[in-house]
């Protein structure tokens, strides 16, 4: 088996008096999307933006692509091709989708952006993920409906040739056929050899797409699993009571 | 077209409301009173609204951050008042003169981008204060209640003087020549990657009006004005046109062919997903009012070349409301987001041709301010509607 993209050690993060991460281990393999489940409050999101820079941890070891790294802020992240797309989505309205997904980053040629070669890249990354839903990507995203406006948050994260996506909740407001929509968009990314970190509440949704499931219990992570292995019941009672009988670690 | 009527359609109006609104009021003041579609009210409407026009443009660039700058009129007065007292007083050269007045704008922009950006208070109070505050500043400047008169030849020709007719058509023509380069230019570019571009027929209808918009008004512009041609002959277009065209077609390209512009419009669409982007959103709005107050020293030249002379009420009164009315009847939002330089534009247009249209018919002040005051509210509904029809229909 190849060697993980991402491998975290022991990390440890508090804030003040409140210990929230607790020497947590995690393993995010290349192609495979790992579902993180846990319940609110069991360190999730702190686990999140520590990774992507937001938060330093206090102790533990990064490792990403074999090498020890340090990440201090979400342009280091960035650096290495760790992309997060948060749960509020950080689109314009007022933007189409081509500049919207281009935002910050523009292309150019001198002084002027190079509109034609942001389309051409837009449309070419949506093709590569198969979104067949978005008629123009010269729509304005105030015209998408919601699963719309988040397979555009996703792409926008593929297009930088990320190595690593972390997606927070992304069905969490969406209908049935944009969750379908999105889930396939997700595996999609997998398919596609990226590494996927996905957080959802969804357990229909986890079941659907994930490769492992790595459960967090108030900041311990008590179990990292293959799908497959792992019944439904037994992921309600991770994240429920952090443990779960019969269940082999 | 048809992807046109259809962005119309989900609420996307553009400049059709002003463009239409344009239209009626000519129609109505042309039959009401013939005089108003002579060629020498023709080139007073553009020497009226001039200095609206230019103080509105430069306003689109705060009103796209969702932000407002009411003290854009004084600060146009400001301007004109350090223009007026350097040419007068300290017998500058003309452009030392007008390079002193525009770093002034860009000075005063800084302060109310940075006590808006940096310090976090409502641009609607920074700006009121700045208004209260460049009021008393003009007076100082002028030492109460004086008029400093502006003879530089220079200056007054701005707003005073006309183009040899020859001259206009050879700038009209190189205006129009080049918006058709560069528009074919872009859409084979556009073409040539299969990335969206016009249809040439599109293309051939915004040229084709544009060239036949630009003809009719040199034309005539070109033709004698004067009563009596034998001892002072007026024709030509007014040097202030060619400025706005200027202005006009440098903004438009700041705003939509590079970074800075697309920044600014999603800074104003949504702060949160700027700022996560890597846009320095602090920079952005200190950089808009900079913009703003730098114009509205444009604008302040302007009126003192046009008044030939800077009194305390210099940008005062109605100058900085129809500015911002001009900027909104144009279709720039007030929430941010929506707006071209283009619409302070045909805004202002709005406002001079009623401005011009009711004093030709004997109106009172009163009525004329009623009229605009409801004019503007209607631009404003306008907008409103096409908003609510926008976030509806998705």
């Amino acid at each position: 088996m190849q060697a993980p993209l991402l491998e975290l050690r022991g990390i440890n993060k508090s804030f003040g008096p409140v210990h929230v991460l607790r020497d947590v281990a995690l393993t995010v393999r290349a192609g495979e999307v790992t579902a993180l489940v846990g319940d609110n409050g069991a360190g999730k999101s702190t686990l999140v933006k520590c990774v992507g820079g937001t938060h330093q941890i206090d102790s533990g070891e990064v490792f990403y692509e074999g090498n020890p790294v340090q990440v201090h802020s979400p342009r280091d992240a960035a650096q290495l091709g760790i992309e997060i797309v948060y749960q509020d989505l950080a689109l314009c309205d007022n933007l189409d989708i081509v500049q919207n997904m281009f935002l910050g980053r523009e292309r150019k040629r001198g002084w002027v952006l190079d509109e034609p070669e942001m389309e051409a890249l837009a449309t070419a990354t949506l093709a590569g993920l198969s979104v067949k839903t978005v008629s123009s990507v010269r729509q304005p995203v105030s015209s998408l409906s919601g699963g719309q406006r988040q397979i555009v948050a996703i792409s926008k994260a593929v297009l930088w040739n990320s190595k690593l996506v972390i997606l927070d909740e992304p069905t969490a407001a969406l209908g049935v056929a944009q969750t379908a929509q999105v889930l396939e968009l997700v595996r999609q990314l997998a398919d596609n050899g990226l590494a996927v970190v996905l957080i959802s509440h969804n357990m229909n949704d986890v079941f659907a797409v994930s490769d492992r499931i790595a459960a967090l219990y108030l900041g311990q992570m008590v179990a990292q699993v293959k799908t497959t292995d792992i019944t439904h019941a037994q992921v309600v009672e991770l994240i429920t009571s952090g443990r779960s009988e019969g269940l082999a670690q | 077209m048809r992807e046109w009527f259809a962005s119309v359609r989900r609420g996307n109006l553009g400049a059709l409301p002003a463009i239409a609104g344009l239209l009626v009021l000519c129609t109505v003041f042309t039959i009401m009173r013939p005089r108003f579609f002579s060629a020498g009210n023709f080139a007073n409407l553009f020497t009226q609204g001039a200095a609206v026009t230019v103080i509105a443009m430069g306003l689109v660039f705060v009103l796209l951050l969702g932000e407002i700058d009411l003290s854009a009129g004084f600060a146009s007065g400001v301007c004109a008042a350090v223009l007026a007292i350097t040419l007068d007083q300290q017998q500058f050269p003309w452009y030392a003169s007008v390079g002193i007045a525009i770093a002034t704008g860009l000075v005063i922009g800084l302060i109310l981008g940075f006590l808006v950006a940096k310090l976090n208070i409502p641009s609607f109070v920074v700006t009121l204060a700045a208004f209260l505050a460049f009021q008393g500043i003009v007076l100082l400047i002028v030492k109460d209640g004086n008029i400093v008169p502006v003879r530089d030849e220079v200056i007054v020709a701005l707003a005073n003087k006309n183009m040899p007719p020859l001259l206009g058509w050879i700038v009209a023509g190189a205006g129009v020549l080049g918006y058709a380069a560069i528009q074919i230019v872009s859409a084979v570019r556009r073409r040539a990657r299969q990335a969206t571009a016009p249809s040439w027929n599109v293309l051939a209808l915004r040229i084709g009006a544009l060239a036949v918009l630009t003809v009719t008004a040199v034309y005539v512009l070109n033709q004698e004005r004067s009563r009596n041609a034998l001892i002072s002959s007026l024709k030509g277009v007014p040097y202030v046109v060619p400025l706005i065209v200027v202005l006009l077609i440098a903004g438009t390209f700041l705003l939509h062919r590079t970074a800075y512009g697309r920044h600014l419009y999603a800074v104003g669409g949504n702060r949160e997903a700027a700022r996560r982007a890597g846009i320095n959103v602090d920079l952005m709005r200190i950089s808009a009012f900079v913009i703003c107050s730098g114009l509205a020293a444009v604008g302040g030249i302007i009126a003192a070349s046009r008044a030939t002379s800077v009194d305390p009420n210099t940008g005062g009164s109605n100058v900085l409301l129809y500015a911002v009315g001009a900027a909104v009847i144009g279709g720039t939002s007030l929430f941010g987001g929506k707006g071209r330089v283009l619409d302070a534009i045909l805004g202002g247009a709005v406002i001079a041709v009623i401005d011009n249209g009711m004093g030709l018919m004997g109106y009172t002040s009163g009525v004329k301010y009623v009229v605009t005051g409801t004019v503007l509210l209607l631009a404003a509904s306008v907008d409103a509607l096409s908003r609510k029809r926008a976030s509806t229909s998705s």
